[in-house]
């Protein structure tokens, strides 16, 4: 068995935390797991991306080939359509719907989520559920509650755990709005 | 034990458990991790490994040769342009030899994701006679820093480690093994004066060497040839893949291939000749340029059909994908889904509330007045004032070259030429340029944009942090014509009063605008709160 996963936004929306979890979450679990990401110039507010790959066999290639990737998991609307060709065909977009407006010529935004809506997609307004449950700064944590159902090879448990693990050094606190946001995530998603 | 690492902490961890006692290094996109990884790691601070960055690629490239020569393991890092700071030093450590292992660590950066350009650092090797080794993956990338010590100091030759940009920031499982205890302090005690005597002598040695070089290819753990079958009488092609450009291979095709792997060099020439013997044609399939596919061609000779990036097989430019790899071995890839309708290029730019912003405001409202101005750029965040919304940069070459490219124009009579330049850039390679300008007292105006950081690789410390009026002034700039400023937008009537008196002096003015960047701030205020 095997899960691809493009996560993608913009610089500075911390897709890389989200890597850090499922990565965790793989290893604890006893995965093969590959994840290349960019660093460098490409975190200072343009698009940004890393190529997830879990695996029970061992995996060769760093890299997501084209039409190979069973999910992507973005934190904005325009940047879930950039990575279109890494789709499969039974592939999923979970993404936030809110678009980061930085740059001057950004798509019409009506006729970019209706594009969105012919796509496999389910898309939620991440910002605003995690501030409804009390952790504005949790936006990424909702998105991976929302992606848990899909990514299949791991258990919501599983994540749930890696959560704890990786926010550990920051206190219970964080934790425990991180874990919060991360079942409203998994409660809007409703697979 | 396994331990979850990119390539980069895999290197880092790979030549500490290797008994390293110094890693050099400048910071450089794809190499940083190495050495903040070893910064960090506990086992390096308990035996006060040296670790702290170094002013430039060629110090550091030097430093390291001296720790060597002391006997003991260094390790040199850089991205990939760092080799042509330190070539100088790098390729006379292969003349004179060295004593402990030494390491020189080349990022390259095939695709540019953070580069002026995809030169090969397996080139360098190769010019300068020395092995490189080549991984294919994070625990090759650590294994190979024992292995890669070991052979340096068997042969008395550094040894080059060229990775990618796709294994140096791509995190995987690695092995990790016991660490071994640093060597002891042995100086060399053979010449290493390089008076021309002595070199012609040294050259005949590294000469001789070159055997030992290729047997210890050819015996290699690292280079294995896998199932040599030919099926029926179809033409058969041969692969050599190189790297990490065996991953793709492997990803593409389940095991049934001819293929030799290269990951050590010079190459293992008797492998690819029992190849070549018993295919049609080979396929060459190296990330970065087509260094590997030339040399065979040479070894095979003009008949035998060689397919690779020349060939146009694979792309002539850019980092291999698992797409390409796979097209070039005749499988069918593609996408299912077309592109998005609604899509727009999300180019980096500076940070909102980032003092670079108001120096390129200043300066694009001071210039507006001077039709014929030109502005030089530099290596670092503010090369995106390059982009909208400011467009202020007409060139960005290397490391340091806005001064003395300003200084050049300004020879031919262009007026005014205004050099930018970040403070750890400066103190990379601005500094020298600056006294070449002084001392033909050109008319340029030079803006140290100063931040007390070095920014786009992260926030590492910067080498002449406080320094810099001070290095200025030495540097023979007339102190009335050393300014500082605080770049702010409340402050702007100040800066283009001072910009506009500057360019207006015929000389040599500096202009250093100085606050800190808002990356590095925010980062000291969390560090604070905790």
């Amino acid at each position: 068995m095997k899960k691809d996963i493009i996560l993608c936004g913009v610089g500075g929306q911390g897709i890389l935390s989200i890597a850090t979890i499922i990565g965790e979450a793989a290893t604890k679990a006893g995965l093969y797991l590959k994840q290349a990401e960019v660093h460098g110039m490409s975190q200072r507010g343009g698009d940004v991306q890393s190529n997830l790959r879990l695996s029970t066999e061992p995996i060769w290639s760093d890299l997501i080939a084209e039409a190979g990737a069973d999910l992507i998991i973005s934190m904005e609307p325009m940047e879930a359509m950039r990575y279109l060709a890494y789709l499969s065909k039974d592939g999923k977009i979970v993404t936030s719907s809110k678009p980061f407006v930085n740059i001057p010529n950004y798509p019409d935004e009506a006729a970019l989520q209706q594009e969105l809506d012919t796509l496999p997609s389910v898309k939620l307004d991440i910002d605003t559920v995690a501030k409804d449950c009390g952790n504005p700064r949790g936006a990424n944590m909702v998105l991976l509650g929302m992606a848990a159902p899909y990514i299949g090879i791991l258990s919501v448990e599983n994540l749930r755990e890696a959560i704890a693990t990786v926010f550990a050094r920051k206190g219970e606190q964080i934790v425990e709005a991180n874990l919060k946001a991360f079942d409203a995530g998994i409660q809007a998603s409703n697979p | 034990m396994k331990k979850l690492l990119l390539g980069d902490e895999a290197i880092a961890l790979g030549a500490i458990n290797a008994g390293l006692s110094g890693v050099y290094a400048y910071p450089g996109t794809p190499s940083t991790e190495i050495t903040e990884y070893i910064q960090n790691n506990p086992l390096a601070k308990e035996r006060g490994v040296h670790s702290r960055w170094c002013t430039n690629e060629k110090t550091a490239m030097e430093a390291a040769l001296g720790m060597s020569y002391a006997g003991k393991r260094a390790l040199v890092c850089m991205k990939h342009v760092g080799m042509n700071v330190c070539a100088d030093a790098f390729v006379n450590s292969a003349i004179t030899g060295v004593k402990g292992g030494l390491i020189v660590l080349a990022a390259d950066d095939p695709s540019m994701h953070s580069s002026q350009n995809e030169q090969d650092s397996r080139f360098y090797a190769k010019f300068a006679l020395v092995p490189c080794l080549e991984p294919s993956n994070q625990q090759e990338a650590y294994d190979m820093m024992a292995y890669g010590f070991d052979l340096s100091e068997k042969l008395g030759e550094p040894i080059v480690l060229r990775v990618v940009t796709r294994l140096a920031h791509s995190r995987a499982a690695v092995e990790v093994t016991e660490p071994m205890a640093e060597k002891s302090l042995f100086p060399a005690t053979d010449q290493w004066v390089l008076l021309p005597g002595i070199a012609r002598k040294k050259y005949v040695k590294l000469l001789e060497k070159q055997e030992a070089m290729k047997q210890a290819s050819a015996a290699s753990p690292y280079n294995c040839a896998f199932r040599f079958t030919r099926k029926g009488n179809s033409p058969a092609t041969g692969i050599l893949a190189c790297g990490i450009a065996y991953n793709y291979v492997r990803e593409a095709l389940a095991g049934d291939a001819n293929l030799v792997k290269i990951s050590q060099y010079p190459l293992p020439e008797e492998k690819i000749k029992a190849l070549a013997a018993n295919c049609d044609e080979l396929l060459v399939i190296e990330d970065g340029q087509p260094v590997v596919e030339e040399l065979v061609k040479g070894l095979l000779g003009a008949g035998y059909p060689v397919k690779g990036r020349l060939t146009g097989d694979l792309p002539r430019t850019g980092e291999l994908t698992p797409d390409c790899v796979a097209k070039a071995l005749g499988k069918e890839t593609g996408a299912v889904f077309a592109p998005a309708k609604n899509m727009a290029a999300r180019p980096p730019q500076l940070c909102q509330g980032c003092g670079h912003r108001d120096v390129y405001a200043a300066l694009n409202q001071v210039l507006a007045d001077y039709p014929d101005h030109r502005v030089f750029g530099d290596i670092g965040c503010y090369t995106l004032g390059a982009l909208p919304p400011f467009q202020s940069l007409s060139s960005c070459v290397d490391m340091g070259a806005s001064i003395t490219m300003a200084k050049g124009a300004a020879d031919a009579g262009l007026f005014p030429a205004v050099a930018i330049i970040g403070d750890s850039t400066f103190t990379h390679s601005g500094m020298t340029g600056l006294l070449d300008a002084v001392n033909d007292k050109a008319n340029i105006t030079v803006i140290i944009s100063d931040n007390l950081t070095t920014g786009m690789t992260g926030g590492q410390d910067s080498a002449g942090t406080n320094k810099y009026e001070a290095i200025c002034l030495g540097l023979g700039v007339e102190p009335e014509h050393v300014r500082v400023v605080v770049p702010l937008p409340k402050n702007m009537p100040e800066i283009t009063r001072v910009i506009k008196e500057e360019i207006e002096y015929k000389g040599v003015s500096v202009i250093i605008p100085r606050r800190e960047c808002i990356q590095t701030f925010a980062r000291h205020a969390r560090a604070k709160k905790q």
